[in-house]
């Protein structure tokens, strides 16, 4: 599991950029992408290399969407809710997956099985109403469709 | 990945010349009479199975014992503006265009049109209107309409390969730039050329270049904006994925122009297909000498790096971007002093969006004149838009300035399903606003669309039919801005929610007439009073719905009703007895049990327990599920 992996990888992370501040965003990006959340075990490393204060590093962890402070699940839902997918309803799609899920809005499961996100644009709108499973592209979800995704991740 | 120096030293152009000796060597060795088959491979087609389209093909032509070239991971979504109908599979040299291509199909293309030179009819596209068949690319309506300058190569060439894009004349404009002209000159040419940025605010190109080259000396940047983050807009990151070269060498010539030695380009972190083609191109452009020192024996360096976006709307404002490069939070500053005198590390920066930079390398190499002779007076030259929600032909298109919205639409888009008329545009992103029919033959240009009350952004155009109801989509763009608020000024920070708040009782059936004009005196202060653009304009999309379409605001305050069936508490859903087959989908769906009725047999919905989630409604393959 990724959280076990956090002793052994993060130095390496940490090393792939020289230790100034510009290069915090790059750091967290990677951290993310490797463990799906940022500790704060993690950002404390992170701000020991870039000389950022904590302070500044979670104000920027928490400024953009694409970092999280807690760990996702292991199947990680992106609902689009470009302007195209809002018109072919992806706005209910994504409730009707997070009622099913038993989420009251995007987040992660209490299992920690899924974590369902809604993005502004994924710029597939041809393919409208879009979700992403697991990074693939489902085009033209519906919600009947999608559900029978997820819960197949579910019975894996 | 690193290129060693022994790789470069082979590599390295010395000069214009060697450039255009080279990409003389590559046209000649080029047979333009050779059958390809080109495969599109952007993320719409790949999303649709076209990596398994090329696998099929390549084993199909293996076992037909054919030595043609399938040239994979060529274009983008916007490609061929058939993405919904992907994957799309094109045999040159004829053009022959099929769509919606499975592996299965694989084998007959190989035997019929490869090798017995016969078209496959039932993978050509038909004509919305007429059903006609149509057999190659050019015949397409969407294309005959179209004029590509920044998207020409893209679908020609394939991106990750830096030969085909010399061969089709990359880096010629920078060349021209950095061995004929001075800097100065450069500047001229793009003034001369009138172009204006593509991003947004349509602010002219050269004249911003101007005020950042008079800081003399120094370390300046240039930087390139590929923060598309419009939604319903995607023109930037097919150009990225498609023909990443226009954008390093655009970026080049304005490195050159202003005096910068470094460009930075920051891309969103949701197109990774978009960064690797541009990664892949930076290491051969640096290979070929190309950016590095002393290009092309200029003695000009020059080199480019890139920032991944972390999932911020308002990065795609200026100053904001240029905090967020610095590993800040993407919050804007105010101007002045603009980025021009004080941007990047506050250092003198030229900042342009994806479509400015490629339309920066064509203007030098094809000429200021050339260019300024496309479009209108005060818009020049063309402006790829992405044209998508209610229209046939959804992809991207590519028009000279000043075209009218109705031959975007109607013609090149193949107009609106089962409709003759389109309700409202949307043009500009959240900043912008919607367009009704009546303005169908508004000339599609910078000045007119905001004497309209919306604006050009960046370029994605979102058709609506009379089934989108206009109160949800202010509400909805109302409700993105809130959420992208960085939240630094107040206007913007708590005037945005009230708007939105506003709404969300009309599209209840509540609220009163005199709300409205509540809503026109806060949007007044919102204006006045934010920082940034993204403040600045969010009203918008209230005003323009107001101004084109206040029977429907009026629909929902004063009837309690819902004209186009969208507003959840405004509707209701029933079930059509003479339709409905009784085959219990709908009623397995609905996760109230809100449906009823014995197998075989017309069923019912109870509206007491109908939450209006529309699982019945998508359920349903007979269409007996009504939304009222």
């Amino acid at each position: 599991m990724a959280q076990t992996a956090i002793d052994i990888d993060i130095d390496e992370i940490i090393e792939r950029y020289p230790g100034k501040p510009e290069y915090l965003i790059f750091l967290l990006q990677d951290i993310q992408a490797a463990f799906n959340y940022i500790s704060s075990e993690a950002l404390t490393l992170v701000c020991d290399h870039t000389g950022v204060p904590e302070a500044q590093a979670y104000a920027v962890a928490t400024f953009y969407n694409s970092f999280s402070l807690e760990p996702k699940g292991e199947n990680l839902i992106h609902v689009c809710l470009g302007t195209a997918c809002h018109l072919k309803g992806s706005g209910l799609i994504a409730e009707n997956l997070m009622r099913k899920l038993g989420l009251d809005g995007p987040g992660t499961t209490e299992d920690l099985k899924y974590t369902v996100e809604t993005v502004n644009c994924l710029g597939a709108c041809a393919l409208a109403p879009v979700a992403l499973v697991n990074g693939d592209y489902q085009p033209k979800v519906t919600s009947p469709k999608l559900m029978k995704t997820v819960q197949k991740l579910g019975d894996e | 990945m690193q290129v060693t120096a022994k790789d470069t030293a082979d590599l390295r152009l010395g000069s214009l010349e060697e450039l255009e000796q080279l990409r003389g060597e590559l046209r000649a060795a080029e047979d333009p009479d050779q059958t390809r088959i080109i495969v599109c491979h952007g993320t719409g087609c790949i999303a649709n199975g076209s990596a398994g389209v090329t696998k099929a093909l390549k084993a199909a032509l293996a076992a037909a014992g054919e030595d043609i070239e399938v040239m994979p991971g060529i274009k983008t979504t916007g490609c061929h503006g058939f993405c919904s109908r992907g994957p799309l599979v094109i045999i040159k040299p004829k053009n022959i265009f099929y769509q919606q291509v499975k592996p299965g199909d694989a084998e007959e293309i190989v035997q019929k049109t490869i090798k017995a030179g016969e078209t496959v009819e039932r993978l050509l596209y038909e004509h919305p209107q007429t059903g006609e068949k149509i057999e190659t690319t050019e015949d397409i309506p969407f294309y005959a309409g179209q004029q590509r300058v920044v998207l020409a190569n893209i679908g020609q060439i394939d991106p990750t390969k830096i030969d085909d894009a010399f061969r089709v004349g990359a880096y010629a404009g920078a060349a021209k730039a950095l061995t004929n002209m001075e800097p100065k000159e450069v500047i001229e040419a793009v003034i001369n050329s009138g172009l204006r940025g593509r991003g947004g605010a349509g602010f002219p190109t050269g004249i911003k270049w101007n005020l950042a080259a008079k800081h003399e000396g120094g370390q300046k940047y240039v930087l390139c904006n590929a923060d598309e983050g419009d939604p319903g807009a995607f023109m930037d990151r097919s150009v990225m994925e498609g023909d990443p070269h226009a954008v390093v060498e655009g970026m080049i010539i304005g490195g050159y122009a202003i005096g910068a030695d470094t460009g930075y380009v920051y891309v969103r972190a949701e197109y990774p297909l978009a960064i690797k083609h541009l990664e892949k191109a930076l290491v051969d452009a640096r290979a070929y000498g190309l950016l590095g020192e002393n290009i092309l024996g200029s003695g000009f360096n020059f080199d480019i790096r890139i920032n991944r976006g972390a999932g911020a709307f308002v990065c795609g404002e200026e100053t904001a971007l240029m905090r967020s490069v610095e590993g800040k939070v993407g919050e804007p500053v105010p101007r002045p002093p603009y980025p021009s005198d004080k941007g990047l590390f506050g250092k003198p920066s030229v900042l342009n969006n994806v479509e400015t930079w490629a339309n920066v390398s064509r203007i030098l190499d094809k000429g200021a004149d050339w260019f300024a002779g496309l479009g209108t007076e005060k818009s020049k030259g063309t402006k790829v838009f992405a044209l998508v929600g209610k229209v046939n032909n959804v992809g991207l298109v590519e028009v000279p300035m000043g075209i009218k919205l109705r031959e975007i639409v109607m013609e090149i888009g193949g107009g609106v399903p089962g409709s003759d008329h389109f309700k409202a545009v949307q043009t500009g992103g959240p900043s912008g606003g919607c367009l009704p029919w009546q303005d169908a033959d508004l000339p599609v240009d910078f000045d007119s669309l905001i004497a309209a009350g919306s604006m050009m952004g960046s370029g994605g155009m979102i058709v609506m039919d009379d089934r989108d109801c206009m109160v949800d989509v202010a509400k909805y763009f109302l409700g993105f801005l809130e959420e992208e608020s960085c939240g630094k000024c107040f206007p913007c920070r708590l005037g945005v929610p009230r708007l939105r708040e506003t709404l969300n009782r009309f599209s209840k059936g509540q609220g009163t007439v005199e709300d409205i004009d509540d809503l026109y005196s806060l949007a007044e202060a919102i204006k006045a009073g934010s920082l940034c653009a993204l403040g600045g304009t969010a009203p918008n999309a209230v005003l323009s719905t107001l101004r084109y379409f206040r029977d429907e605001y009026e629909a929902h305050i004063l009837e309690h009703r819902c004209p186009a069936g969208v507003c959840k508490d405004l509707i209701t859903y029933s079930i059509d007895p003479e339709v409905c087959t009784g085959c219990r989908a709908c009623a397995r769906a609905c996760p109230q049990n809100a449906v009823t009725g014995e197998k075989k047999k017309p069923h019912t919905i109870d509206e007491s327990l109908c939450i209006r989630c529309g699982m019945c409604f998508e359920s349903c393959k007979f269409g007996a599920v009504q939304v009222q």
